[in-house]
């Protein structure tokens, strides 16, 4: 056995997947950023260039991904029943948050990283509502716990990942308009978990 | 930050805008060679911003986010960035990713200071940049921004790799922002560099040692700094 | 098989009770038990060192798990666990208490050299003085830190309340930074009236080794101490080495820890045993859904609960596919610290970031999965997910593993760098307690999936590869071999997968552990990864101890490196598979 077979053995490999990879690029010459392509690529059947072209394509995350947690609102309708939208923001009316104050998600949170203030009425009596909700991000570790066993549906955790900033003691507190996001935005973004709760509340509602 | 230029003898200002004109002659390089100084910052950023090189400095976990990020899938080197050198001496960004714990942080100084100006600092991660879910521990200091100065902060737990690129982009567009007007590395002086905490009974911050030696001598004035959280008792009301 | 067997009877009796174990000491030592419970057996101090050279010696208990410690208040209790690697089974305990004043126990170091850095633990945590010891001093903390972290009554700077949840958090929780809480603004406490501009740190320590010099020397060599200091790019994390060089042989290694060290088991103390399972995720943080997996069951055990047979064959699933994704980085690493800079270690990654795609679709993170719960996982596995699986297992992962193995296996290069480099002998790999491929690299076929089943693992057919000589090549073949085991294991388990539930009992966050201990271990991808959980009946842990295998795996780093080049020590370093967040915890 020649001293070095060994070697070149290992080398094919390598030339092997600079062939691999030209053939993949030259049979999609043109269609580089091609959405149904790149779901190809990007699954276990896919083969050719792995690559990501992050910021021109995206991974989506998986349904079940969970970054910072945020709380869901039923937005304020108007007389026909449709969602009023905010002119400044863009983004349907606060109607009703969901979350009652119950203060699970702050119990079971591994690191304590959520502050909940519970409403008070005028006559003094806690309300079920929160007058303030912080969550440090900047302690939060992604856990999903608090998601996980709100009994009411009220904070889910969020896809959005971008959230890289320049400062952190103020902009790393998101307090509870930074929280809040409407009820069809948790649809959009976790669909199954959504008509699975939709169901359940409407089996609910009949009993 | 003033330049030799024609500056307006006070006696002649006459108006609030005069006023705002003078200073900012004063305080601002302008001229005919501005043109020509942002055509060259133009030039000095673009070149800067895509060759950072990294310095390896994986602490925990997001240590290996780092990674994923390096390698083919999340390409850093799409950015210019491939090149992770060994060698603080070579590198322009310190990527702290990970924890940085009390026993630890006399060596990220030494790091620190041992980079060549123009130099970056990222925190990745939740744990660099304010102590993470291990904030509470006694080895842990919250937040690498307690011994250097920090450029982006990246939040997550761990960060995706696409949110690093995202961070890595933020600090490319502040790079972009940057003139060599104003940088501090062409400054007049020699930057002292940032001195290196003490491993004593606990972390001594050297910027901080009077401090400490006060404090511990007088208690009384110690416990009047502590920020009292209220503990709520059943049935109390709201203030 | 073992170095110096008894009668054949006597090792090969079940001598897992603590009963009989105790019966068989009394016969030797008459008065050295003091206790005899299902928990354990509780020795006198002055015996200690005397029983365990009779359970070693003559009961074949050659194999120390864990040393650990409790401090019980008005006492402390250091903990052994001893198992046998040819009878296999459940460790048995051995207890020894200590006056809370003064502390100290004998060193165990002289029997079982894997107690070496375990006692250092024990020291600088508790505070209890090891006699005997041959390097009693502080390993995780600094020399000059001021107190024992886990004793009850140490606080450390940001202490808010004993227990979570904090009763800060809700009803009244108005922001605070725990910065601002604390005097002093930062996460530091000082003693009274200490002199910081005066404070002189002490003196670094040095290791004193002899040399032995050659008879015939032309050149007169030196010893150079060598920091490889904890930022380094192949220490595989913050890793701290001081090796004593003469030329380019080492001559000892001393590794320093700590640099990670995050107070995992303080902060497990504090949490509840559900909040404890995300910060299980990121102690060996490759390998986060196996980490699930050994506290789930230990816990499980405690409660007295087993869950579904789908979420069964579902944690199997999840804990083989992390098997084979730390094995391949683990590979990918090794190759990277021989010298082939990265290009194997991407083809690696590749197969790893298909299996975190999976990860990531059921659990919701790449890689901090928080997917066990007790009594079942969190969230069920799709259709999809199994093809996909189902894809990777038959096609994917089995090409990559031949692969990896075929760019190194035959490789003259290799070759020359890996036989009989960082040879580990049998009864020494033992002996210091290594876990994992180490041991098993070095002819030790123990495996905890074999010697003291857990979850369903008893159903599979799967091989144990082991080595023969211990070197790194052995370490890096029982690794492939390793890999295949697992495709197989994951083949048989997705096909026999059933449907059905995948959680036991109701979702609950308030689970109460009744009073009592539990050791539980799994067989992690880097050896066994052990959990003592001592509990007092109430919500929260009262003892949290994880016992790490690369922790432990490093105490045979100096056995294995002395005599060779500096080179060589990257890559046995590389070849034990250390993950910094297990060791410093």
């Amino acid at each position: 056995m020649a001293f070095g077979l060994g070697l070149l053995n290992g080398l094919r490999y390598t030339a092997s997947r600079v062939v691999k990879t030209y053939i993949g690029d030259f049979k999609h010459l043109g269609r580089r950023y091609d959405d149904k392509l790149f779901k190809e690529r990007q699954s276990v059947r896919g083969s050719g260039i792995f690559t990501v072209q992050y910021p021109e394509e995206r991974l989506v995350p998986p349904e079940n991904f969970r970054f910072i947690p945020f709380l869901v609102y039923e937005p304020a309708l108007d007389e026909n029943g449709q969602p009023m939208m905010d002119p400044a923001t863009g983004k349907p009316v606060v109607g009703k948050l969901r979350c009652t104050a119950c203060g699970i998600c702050a119990k079971v949170c591994p690191p304590q990283c959520i502050w909940i203030v519970r409403a008070t009425t005028p006559q003094g009596k806690p309300k079920p509502q929160p007058a303030e909700f912080y969550i440090d991000i900047d302690v939060c570790m992604n856990c999903g716990l608090c998601a996980e066993f709100c009994p009411f549906d009220a904070i889910k955790m969020d896809q959005v990942y971008e959230l890289a900033g320049y400062e952190r003691h103020v902009s790393h507190i998101f307090d509870l308009r930074a929280l809040s996001k409407p009820a069809s935005y948790h649809a959009q973004i976790h669909p199954t978990d959504w008509a699975r709760e939709e169901t359940e509340r409407k089996a609910k509602a009949k009993k | 930050m003033s330049q030799e230029q024609s500056q307006t003898p006070s006696s002649l200002i006459t108006s609030e805008e005069e006023w705002l004109a003078d200073q900012v002659r004063r305080s601002v390089w302008t001229g005919p060679l501005s043109k020509f100084i942002d055509l060259l910052d133009l030039i000095y950023n673009w070149g800067r911003r895509n060759s950072i090189w990294p310095m390896g400095f994986g602490l925990a976990c997001c240590a290996i986010e780092m990674i994923c990020t390096s390698a083919t899938r999340f390409d850093i080197a799409r950015f210019g960035m491939e090149l992770f050198r060994a060698t603080p001496r070579q590198a322009d960004l310190m990527i702290v990713a990970g924890t940085v714990t009390k026993k630890m942080a006399p060596a990220v100084v030494r790091l620190y200071n041992q980079m060549a100006e123009p130099k970056y600092v990222v925190a990745m991660g939740a744990c660099a940049s304010g102590g993470g879910p291990f904030k509470e521990g006694y080895n842990v200091v919250s937040g690498v921004d307690k011994l250097i100065p920090v450029d982006v902060y990246i939040p997550g737990c761990p960060p995706t790799p696409q949110a690093l690129l995202y961070g890595l982009m933020q600090l490319q567009k502040k790079i972009d922002r940057q003139s060599i007007r104003d940088v501090p590395w062409y400054r007049k002086g020699i930057s002292e560099g940032v001195p290196e905490p003490i491993l004593g009974p606990d972390l001594m911050d050297a910027r901080r040692l009077e401090e400490i030696t006060a404090l511990a001598a007088n208690p009384e004035q110690l416990a009047a700094r502590a920020v009292q959280f209220h503990k709520p008792t059943k049935g109390e009301k709201k203030e | 098989m073992a170095a110096n067997a008894p009668a054949v009877t006597e090792t090969q009796m079940p001598l897992n009770d603590p009963q009989v174990v105790a019966e068989k000491i009394k016969t030797q030592y008459p008065d050295a038990v003091e206790a005899v419970s299902a928990q354990g057996i509780v020795l006198k101090k002055d015996r200690l060192l005397d029983v365990a050279r009779y359970l070693h010696d003559t009961l074949a208990f050659d194999y120390l798990n864990n040393v650990t410690s409790v401090d019980w208040q008005d006492h402390f209790e250091v903990v052994y666990h001893l198992t046998s690697i040819d009878r296999g089974g459940a460790p048995i305990t051995l207890k020894v208490n200590t006056a809370r004043d003064n502390p100290s126990v004998p060193s165990l170091v002289p029997v079982y050299r894997g107690a070496d850095f375990q006692e250092r633990e024990v020291y600088d945590m508790m505070g209890i003085r090891f006699e005997g010891h041959p390097n009693l001093r502080r390993i995780l903390m600094w020399e000059g830190f001021e107190g024992y972290p886990l004793r009850k009554d140490y606080k450390e700077p940001y202490y808010e309340e004993e227990k979570k949840p904090f009763g800060s958090r809700w009803d009244q929780g108005y922001h605070v930074f725990a910065e601002d809480r604390n005097p002093w603004h930062d996460n530091v406490q000082y003693p009274a009236h200490l002199d910081a501009l005066a404070y002189k740190p002490p003196r670094e320590s040095v290791p004193v080794i002899e040399a032995t010099q050659a008879a015939t020397t032309r050149l007169r060599t030196d010893k150079i101490i060598l920091n490889f200091g904890p930022q380094h790019p192949s220490t595989h994390g913050v890793l701290r080495l001081k090796v004593t060089l003469e030329g380019e042989t080492v001559r000892a290694v001393e590794p320093v820890l700590g640099y990670l060290h995050r107070n995992h088991e303080k902060i497990g103390e504090r949490n509840t045993y559900l909040g404890n399972m995300p910060f299980t995720d990121r102690l060996d943080y490759f390998t986060s859904m196996a980490n699930n997996l050994a506290y789930a069951i230990t816990v499980e055990k405690m409660l007295g609960i087993k869950p579904p047979e789908r979420a069964e064959y579902i944690r199997v699933i999840m804990a083989e596919l992390t098997r084979w994704q730390n094995h391949a980085a683990a590979l990918g690493f090794l190759y990277n610290d021989l010298g082939a800079f990265y290009t194997p270690l991407i083809y690696a990654l590749e197969e790893r970031e298909l299996i975190l795609d999976l990860f990531e679709a059921t659990a919701g993170s790449r890689m901090m999965c928080n997917y066990m719960r007790f009594g079942g996982v969190a969230r069920d596995v799709t259709d999809d997910f199994i093809d996909k699986c189902k894809y990777l297992v038959n096609e994917r992962l089995p090409r990559r593993t031949d692969e990896l193995e075929a760019y190194m296996a035959k490789n003259e290069l290799f070759l020359a760098r890996s036989k009989n480099i960082g040879i580990l002998p049998r009864d020494l790999a033992i002996n210091y307690s290594t876990a994992g491929p180490v041991l098993r690299a070095s002819g030790v076929k123990y495996d905890v999936r074999r010697a003291e089943p857990y979850s369903i693992y008893d159903r599979f057919e799967f091989d144990i590869p082991t080595g023969t000589v211990g070197d790194l090549y052995d370490r890096f073949m029982v690794r492939i071999a390793e890999m295949r085991q697992s495709i197989k294991i994951l083949k048989q388990a997705l096909e026999q997968i059933p449907p059905g539930d995948i959680m036991t009992g109701k979702k609950n966050y308030q689970v109460r552990v009744p009073k009592g201990e539990m050791y539980g271990r799994a067989e992690n991808p880097k050896g066994e990864l052990g959990f003592y959980v001592v509990s007092d009946g109430s919500a929260n842990p009262y003892r949290y101890h994880v016992r790490a295998p690369s922790f432990i795996n490093l105490t045979a780093l100096n056995q294995m490196c002395v005599g060779h080049k500096i080179a060589d020590m990257i890559v046995i370093l590389g070849s034990i598979d250390i993950v910094m967040g297990e060791v410093d915890r």
